[in-house]
């Protein structure tokens, strides 16, 4: 049963094959026996969960059907859940219950959803291995040396382990994909707007979006179905219709004009990874798409565009954590700023600092415009670079990371560590929607794709996604230790 | 030397709305610490602005009152420092693009000349919370009631010539922002709060001097004692061959004293980006028109109008139309008792000088138009006299009764009844046989007092003019 997707597990369900109290059971047994050797979650709710889940069963019995009503799932620990503690991977907030629900997290209550925990994550969404976070790094389930990719590592984990059935992430510059690409799952970045961010911890306001990690594309329609929406509490949250994303997944691909980016298939790109993606796009010429080499011209400069806008932004969203209202505090500060700088030395790690530092750097006075107002120019060439792609292509498809998952503590250098976004990066930058998934496997480990639409096109996006996977099965593909049920 | 000193106001308004800027925690003045604060005021993680459009309608309000530039498209920036009565370690202010461009207000100076005063820009920001160092044993309390209160900052240009034309201002400000009811606009509560940037520099000179900045001025009085104070102290500095600090300080109203907060050297660098929490504010025509229709006669019109309208003098016409209460209580009881120039008499004279005792608002008076209205018919109908009018006019701000019933229960009506003044007559006229011997013989003045002694007999009801009248006849 742990292998089935969360549109199977809703079949299940319905039949009455299993009961959500039994399923939920069952992946909290799971949690108990891998989680303290994969470190996914950092808190689990089990008593609530199985309440949720007893809920569910009723509701069900009384004939409600609602796709996702009793189904396990696991929310990042960057929502905010009412009543349990809700951390951002940092020492800072390692205490901090939330007394509120994102809207997010509300709209899962709403569907009958069961929450399992929280997933462990890069402290404060910054990170691309998950070695940032307070709680220790993640274990990637296809080898426990290597990282399982970030930030959204614990919840990707915790799909690839079935440890849940489904689980929320957030994508900032790639950390909803490339843990998914890195864990050999699919994770969803919907456009910015779509998704609202109330409740969702900031770390760069203006590219955060929230989305799914799950089995398939399929899932993945089905959970942004729930999540998607215009929510008065969010001021840049659209107000746009919600379309069913299930309704068009089996569209047919004959005739979809499929773009490539040169720029991702350059210099850094493994051989491994290239080869497998360039099989994948071989699928969709089965399927009567065609493939065009497209240029995306400032490519090259969104990784260094993305590191002002988001650590300028995250300067400012992070000076929240003072240490006066909630969250850590030193012991016996002297005075108050003795007491700002110790609670905030003491209480962000090294990442987070460094990220602070260089947004603050680079938004004081005399250098504004020289980084800030800059990057925000390169971000619109990037856009319109976009723009003018999309209008001669359908999507955009390339690989989600230049290579598989790497060895924990391999890398150290912090620039080295930034490129790992290097394919993801431009999409947040333009606010697109953005899927990876499964498309092979290189020495053993899974490999993305990434592809990419136009402003809003979730749709289509999750409709190319979800073809592949009805020709392919590596969506269907486990890590032998923990895929298998015991 | 001569010198000429140079002021601009900026001047913060907290806007009157029900909830704040950007949550929706309610605003009310007073209540118990950090009731008024929601998880948006408290800056919890995952929290979100919201704009508040009162907030906005009020300040396109102020814009169009004082003819300013509306901006199609205003922009909020975070304005970053830590503070712990500031929650999220940034104010949302705007900086760059502020919703209300330049515009100005006329005033008018002490010899009677008008004057044009610019204003630079207004624009919409959120309030901080406040610290509280007492009652805490070494530690401090933070309050985050006001936290999130929506402010309209005005600032005006370096227009101001002197302390007093700095009060004129800010008092004009006051009262256009009282009659667009946007503001309680209480400098003692914090409602409506003045930093003045002040400069001298030697007569006929072009260039600005170094200003500083006087922050903290809480009262209209202690506008003009600050400033003065500050002119001096610039004075004395460059006199005594020393050159002006730019930096801000801070009024002692106790010490009557300015002194040195922080310097320019150690200022904070507020690295202001734009808000991404937020988007743009776009206003249309459409919603500026429809925030005009709503805009009221505003003072300098309605001055006007009264001088015209009423036959008001100057004065009276300023006096009665500064604050709209006023000015609208003035017009009802000009228009039902029909002579406008009593009712500016005692609206301005007697009616003023009884709120200011008590400390009343004018809506609060136990006196209403109508029975102002009402006492002023008697006058010009001779039921009473003027002076009797003044008893009735104290017996009404206890007695809420119908005004006649008022006069007719003290038994104040005026004696007109020609039998019952001659009765008083013939007892002045025989116990004052001296006077009434030197009347006869010429002494024209001894009259008045005759009359004053009748008056008196009748406990001040006898119409004077028939005693007059009545008391000449009898000595002939």
């Amino acid at each position: 049963m742990i292998e089935k997707t969360v549109a199977e597990i809703a079949v299940a369900l319905n039949a009455g094959d299993i009961s959500s109290v039994e399923l939920t059971q069952t992946y909290l047994d799971r949690i108990t026996q891998f989680n303290g050797e994969l470190n996914a979650y950092i808190t689990v709710c089990a008593d609530s969960a199985l309440r949720q889940a007893k809920t569910a069963d009723e509701k069900r019995a009384k004939g409600s059907n609602s796709p996702l009503l009793g189904v396990p799932l696991a929310h990042k620990d960057i929502f905010c859940t009412n009543g349990v503690t809700t951390t951002c991977g940092s020492r800072m907030l390692h205490n901090f219950v939330a007394p509120y629900d994102a809207t997010v997290v509300e709209k899962f209550n709403d569907a009958g959803a069961v929450m399992l925990g929280k997933t462990n994550m890069d402290e404060f969404a910054m990170g691309s291995s998950n070695e940032t976070s307070f709680f220790g790094p993640v274990k990637n389930p296809w080898d426990t040396k290597r990282v399982p990719g970030g930030s959204s590592g614990g919840s990707a984990v915790a799909v690839a382990a079935d440890l849940c059935a489904m689980a929320t992430g957030t994508d900032t510059g790639g950390s909803i994909r490339q843990p998914a690409a890195f864990c050999g799952i699919t994770g969803f970045k919907p456009s910015y707007g779509r998704v609202s961010r109330w409740g969702m911890i900031a770390f760069a306001s203006s590219l955060d979006q929230a989305g799914p990690l799950c089995k398939t594309a399929e899932d993945a329609a089905l959970m942004t179905n729930v999540m998607a929406g215009l929510d008065k509490k969010d001021s840049t949250s659209i107000d746009k219709p919600v379309e069913d994303y299930t309704a068009s997944l089996s569209n047919s691909l004959d005739g979809l004009k499929i773009g490539v980016p040169k720029q991702h298939f350059a210099e850094g790109l493994t051989a491994g990874v290239e080869q497998t993606i360039r099989e994948a796009l071989k699928e969709y010429e089965n399927l009567g798409a065609t493939i065009t080499e497209i240029d995306l011209p400032n490519n090259h400069l969104s990784v260094s565009a993305y590191y002002v806008v988001a650590p300028a932004e995250a300067s400012a969203n992070l000076s929240r954590y003072d240490g006066v209202r909630y969250g850590y505090r030193c012991e016996d500060p002297a005075d108050l700023e003795d007491m700002y700088k110790r609670t905030r030395s003491e209480g962000f790690g090294e990442e987070v600092k460094r990220r602070i530092m260089v947004g603050t750097y680079a938004l004081s006075a005399g250098f504004y415009d020289a980084y800030y107002r800059k990057a925000q120019k390169i971000r619109r060439l990037i856009k319109n670079d976009f723009i003018d792609a999309f209008d001669e292509v359908d999507v955009i498809i390339g690989p989600t990371s230049p290579h598989t998952a790497f060895e924990i503590g391999t890398k150290t250098d912090p620039v080295t560590m930034y490129l790992e976004d290097i394919y993801t990066i431009a999409v947040n930058l333009a606010g697109l929607p953005g899927i990876s998934i499964p498309a092979g496997m290189a020495d053993g480990l899974p490999v993305g794709m990434h592809i990419v639409g136009s402003d809003f096109a979730e749709a289509k996006v999750l409709n190319v996604a979800h073809q592949f996977q009805q020709q392919t099965d590596w969506h269907q593909h486990k890590p032998t230790a923990f895929g298998k049920e015991n | 030397m001569e010198w000429e000193t140079v002021i601009g106001l900026e001047v913060h308004v907290q806007l009157s709305t029900e909830s704040k800027l950007f949550s929706s925690a309610p605003t009310q003045f007073g209540a118990a610490p950090n009731t008024q604060a929601n998880i948006y005021d408290l800056a919890l993680p995952g929290v979100l602005p919201v704009l508040n459009r009162d907030a906005l309608k009020h300040a396109v309000k102020f814009g169009l009152a004082i003819n300013a530039s509306i901006s199609n498209t205003s922009i909020f920036d975070r304005k970053n420092y830590f503070y712990p009565d500031l929650p999220k370690g940034y104010q949302i202010s705007q900086l760059d693009f502020p919703t209300v461009g330049k515009g100005s207000l006329t005033i008018t100076l002490e010899d009677g000349e008008e004057k044009i005063i610019g204003v630079t820009r207004a624009h919409m920001e959120e309030d901080a919370g406040k610290s509280l160092h007492e009652d805490f044993h070494g530690m401090s309390g933070i309050d985050l009631n006001r936290a999130g209160t929506p402010l309209l900052e005005i600032v005006s240009e370096p227009d101001l010539r002197s302390a007093r034309e700095a009060v004129t201002y800010l008092k004009k400000l006051h009262s256009i922002i009282r009659y667009l009811d946007i503001s309680d606009a209480i400098m003692a509560q914090g409602s409506m709060r003045c930093d003045a940037n002040v400069s001298i520099r030697p007569m006929g000179e072009t260039e600005l001097g170094t200003r500083t900045e006087i922050k903290n001025i809480n009262s209209f009085r202690f506008v003009e004692k600050a400033i003065n104070y500050e002119v001096q102290r610039q004075q004395e500095i460059i006199q005594d061959g020393g050159r002006i600090v730019q930096e801000t300080r801070l009024y002692d109203a106790h010490r009557d004293e300015t002194r040195t907060m922080r310097s320019k050297e150690v200022a904070n660098d507020y690295r202001y980006f734009p808000e991404p929490d937020l988007l743009p504010i776009v206003i249309d025509q459409a919603f500026v028109n429809s925030i005009r229709a709503t805009l009221p006669e505003l003072p300098d019109a309605k001055k006007t109008r009264f001088a015209k309208e009423f036959g008001l003098n100057d004065y009276d016409a300023s006096v009665l139309t500064n604050n709209r209460d006023m000015a609208d209580y003035f017009e009802c009881v000009a228009k039902s008792s029909g002579d406008a120039k009593l009712a500016a008499n005692w609206v301005a004279g007697e009616l003023q000088a009884l709120l200011k005792k008590n400390n009343w608002e004018i809506k609060g008076s136990p006196i209403q138009a109508d029975r102002l209205a009402t006492l002023i018919a008697r006058i010009k109908d001779n039921t009473i006299s003027g002076k009797i009018a003044k008893a009735v006019f104290e017996a009404m701000i206890e007695d809420s009764s119908n005004v006649d019933d008022i006069i007719e229960a003290k038994g104040l009506k005026q004696i007109t009844d020609i039998e019952e003044i001659a009765k008083l007559v013939n007892e002045v006229i025989a116990n004052n046989p001296e006077q009434v011997e030197q009347f006869r013989e010429g002494k024209e003045q001894v009259l008045s007092y005759l009359v004053g002694q009748a008056m008196k007999l009748s406990r001040g009801k006898a119409n004077p003019t028939q005693v007059n009248q009545i008391l000449r006849e009898k000595l002939k």
